[in-house]
């Protein structure tokens, strides 16, 4: 037996449902039809009355969410895409965000972004949005990069009385298995030692993780012991557990999959030059998609993102530095 | 014709207002009496008496002019930062709505609704405070001016982006339908300006869709800040885009409280015995500038002598003052009234502690655990 990291997110999604009946999602095509990437599966089914539908309205599905929620519902929101909350980002950012600061009134939703590419999946069914969402006030945004984290992360989405974006990443939803769904989990908001290393620090988040991990392997036979730091939430955003690291190997690169200008790789970087800069032994350095749209063709795709061949050579460069 | 403008069409009240209540003109005590009587029994009994419900509804449109002019004053003054937007020319519709809602309702004001506001329970002191910064207001300081509101009680705090608050109301609704709470009816204010935004087109179809108890009332005051009606929208009425939506439309004139009371809670009553959404357009004119830095110059003249251009509020007056429902020695008396209410809530709002920046808690989330730290403690050695 094996869960893969949408079954999880299924998984989390049904005991949502049944544990809490203030739970209900919303979202296109969720209903019946299960979603487009089936992570509500069998769900209005199994709880009907409370997987619905939306017409193609994000901005009406987020602020319904929002309306829901003050009056005591736990709404999960499924975007289609990431991609497509940008039209309901004004409601995210400036409604939901907002809400508790202005009123003290809690505003407990979940809004699940699929992220990421995939192969052939083009500029507009590819894009990473945590750093968009983490630049604002009054919103977590989870990224969670392993199937356990996928599961626990996201019921503790729905438990936690503030917004949640969580960004599940497309590209791990059928292939990263686990052998069951887990029983206990990290708190949120803090990092996780994914591989322990002492001769550099690669810091990634959401599948990026997994890219870093297989660097981190490639590493090890050429005799280096690299240390992934995975994330987990991108805001909170775990700076000890990062500094921590940076203290023991001297050296930071930090890996993500969205566009560089600004950014959660930018923001890691200049926690750990402001605040540890004397723990550094080189220049702290970072990869990023290019400043591009994301393109179609796998072979332009490859070489758009960081990959576990381009954080190698990234990692190898800072280590002769 | 549509059935829609059918029942769009002009609703003239029939009994010439000789009963009940109103058995002559009334002096100051008797207002007092009978409001004082109104208020402790429910909407329903209180509409029974058409003069009654009137003159409730006059109350608090002078209330919301004398309060909007207090606060034109403050700003004047210098002890208002930031905005002062003024309900003028559209107390009769907002309070309207504000009346034929009650508690247990959901209502989504706009900056025009001071009216329909104190209507629906918002207390005077809540505008004052808001206006004024007061740390012990519902916003605390934190916003202002007309973004303010008790979400627990119903009563949502809009945010800037016209439109935006159609959907919330839609998943307050949603949220009554899971909880089984029957009866109850959401309204959202929106302006002319506001019906050209995505959010009106996804919020109302969305209430269609779910047919959810939505009053959406549009207040076609004929600028959006400085833009006419014809730079705005192409239909003929806007009315016509109800119709896009399957969802009946009404026509108000917004000059005219019998007119917008006897409108408002038709349709409020329609939506809340479960028929679905509802949309009312009310015509009228701003009677001012978009808030008080702006003169409103741009304002067409040939409008204000139109009858689009009457005051909403001296007309209600004189009505009352010609069928003999009030005298203007009770009306003076109600002035007074309001005016020491008034200025009671800003004596309290002034004499109140600013917030203090240094005790500020400067947390955004209500999970405060999960803050972001930016202040890093510095990492003197290697753990």
């Amino acid at each position: 037996m094996s869960i893969t990291y949408l079954e999880a997110i299924r998984e989390a999604q049904a005991k949502a449902l049944a544990d809490d009946p203030r739970v209900f999602i919303y979202g296109q095509d969720i209903g019946a039809f299960g979603g487009a990437f089936k992570a509500t599966k069998n769900l209005a089914q199994e709880y009907p009355g409370r997987v619905l539908d939306a017409p193609i309205s994000e901005d009406a599905i987020v602020g319904a969410a929002i309306g829901a929620a003050i009056e005591g519902m736990r709404p999960i929101i499924e975007m289609q895409y990431a991609d497509f909350s940008t039209p309901g980002f004004n409601q995210i950012v400036n409604q939901a965000a907002t809400l508790f600061w202005r009123t003290q009134v809690p505003c407990p939703i979940t809004i699940r972004l699929p992220s990421g590419g995939t192969s052939g999946a083009g500029p507009f069914h590819s894009q990473s949005m945590e750093a968009l969402y983490a630049h604002y006030p009054g919103l977590i945004v989870m990224t969670p990069a392993t199937v356990e984290d996928a599961y626990s992360m996201l019921l503790e989405a729905v438990a936690i009385d503030d917004p949640v974006i969580f960004c599940e990443h497309k590209r791990l939803y059928y292939h990263l298995k686990a052998p069951a769904l887990p029983t206990e989990a990290m708190p949120v908001g803090k990092a996780r030692i994914a591989r322990a290393g002492r001769d550099l620090t690669i810091v990634a988040y959401s599948a990026m993780v997994q890219d870093a991990l297989a660097a981190a392997e490639e590493l090890a036979a050429e005799g280096f012991e690299i240390e992934v730091v995975d994330l987990r939430t991108v805001k909170p955003l775990d700076t000890d557990t990062v500094m921590a690291s940076v203290a023991r190997t001297g050296r930071l690169l930090c890996v993500g999959e969205s566009f560089p200008w600004g950014g959660v790789t930018a923001e890691v970087l200049a926690r750990v030059a402001t605040e540890g800069f004397g723990l550094l032994d080189a220049p702290p350095q970072r990869l990023n998609a290019k400043d591009t749209p994301i393109p179609y063709h796998p072979n332009l795709w490859l070489v758009h993102r960081p990959t576990a061949q381009s954080v190698c050579a990234a990692a190898r460069n800072l280590l002769q530095m | 014709m549509s059935s829609e403008r059918l029942l769009a069409g002009r609703r003239r009240l029939s009994h010439a207002g000789k009963e009940t209540v109103c058995a002559g003109t009334l002096n100051p005590v008797t207002i007092s009496v009978m409001l004082q009587t109104l208020e402790s029994r429910g909407t329903q009994e209180a509409a029974s008496s058409f003069p009654a419900q009137y003159l409730k509804a006059f109350r608090f449109m002078l209330l919301a002019r004398v309060l909007d002019e207090k606060m034109a004053g403050l700003y004047r003054a210098g002890k208002i930062q930031g905005g002062v937007f003024l309900g003028r020319g559209q107390e009769a519709l907002s309070v309207a709505l504000g009346l034929a809602l009650r508690k247990g309702d959901v209502f989504a004001p706009l900056i025009r609704d001071g009216a329909g506001r104190l209507a629906f329970g918002e207390p005077v002191l809540d505008a004052v405070r808001t206006y004024l910064g007061s740390a012990l207001g519902p916003m605390r300081g934190r916003d202002g001016n007309v973004h303010r509101g008790r979400p627990r009680q119903g009563l949502l705090p809009m945010i800037s982006h016209l439109g935006a608050m159609i959907s919330v109301v839609n998943g307050a609704l949603m949220a009554r339908r899971f909880q089984k709470l029957d009866g109850c009816v959401g309204a959202a204010s929106i302006g002319d300006g506001a019906t050209s935004t995505g959010s009106f087109h996804e919020g109302l179809n969305q209430a269609a869709v779910e047919r959810l108890p939505l009053v959406l009332v549009v207040a076609n005051n004929q600028y959006a800040y400085s833009t006419p009606n014809d730079r705005q929208f192409a239909c003929e009425d806007l009315m016509d885009k109800a119709i896009g939506y399957g969802i009946p439309a009404h026509r108000v004139d917004g000059t005219d409280l019998e007119d917008c009371l006897r409108v408002l809670a038709m349709v409020v009553a329609q939506v809340r015995a479960g028929g679905g959404p509802q949309m009312v357009v009310g015509r009228l004119l701003r009677l001012t500038g978009h808030a008080e830095h702006d003169p409103g110059h741009y304002v067409d003249p040939q409008l204000k002598k139109s009858p689009l251009g009457r005051d909403c509020l001296t007309a209600a007056e004189e009505r009352l003052l010609r069928e003999g429902w009030a005298n203007a020695d009770a009306i003076r008396a109600l002035r007074q009234q309001v005016v020491q209410e008034v200025s009671e809530a800003v004596a309290t709002a002034q004499r109140e502690p600013a917030p203090d920046p240094y005790k500020e808690n400067w947390c955004a989330l209500s999970s405060a655990h999960l803050i972001d730290v930016f202040e890093v403690p510095s990492l003197t050695s290697p753990p």
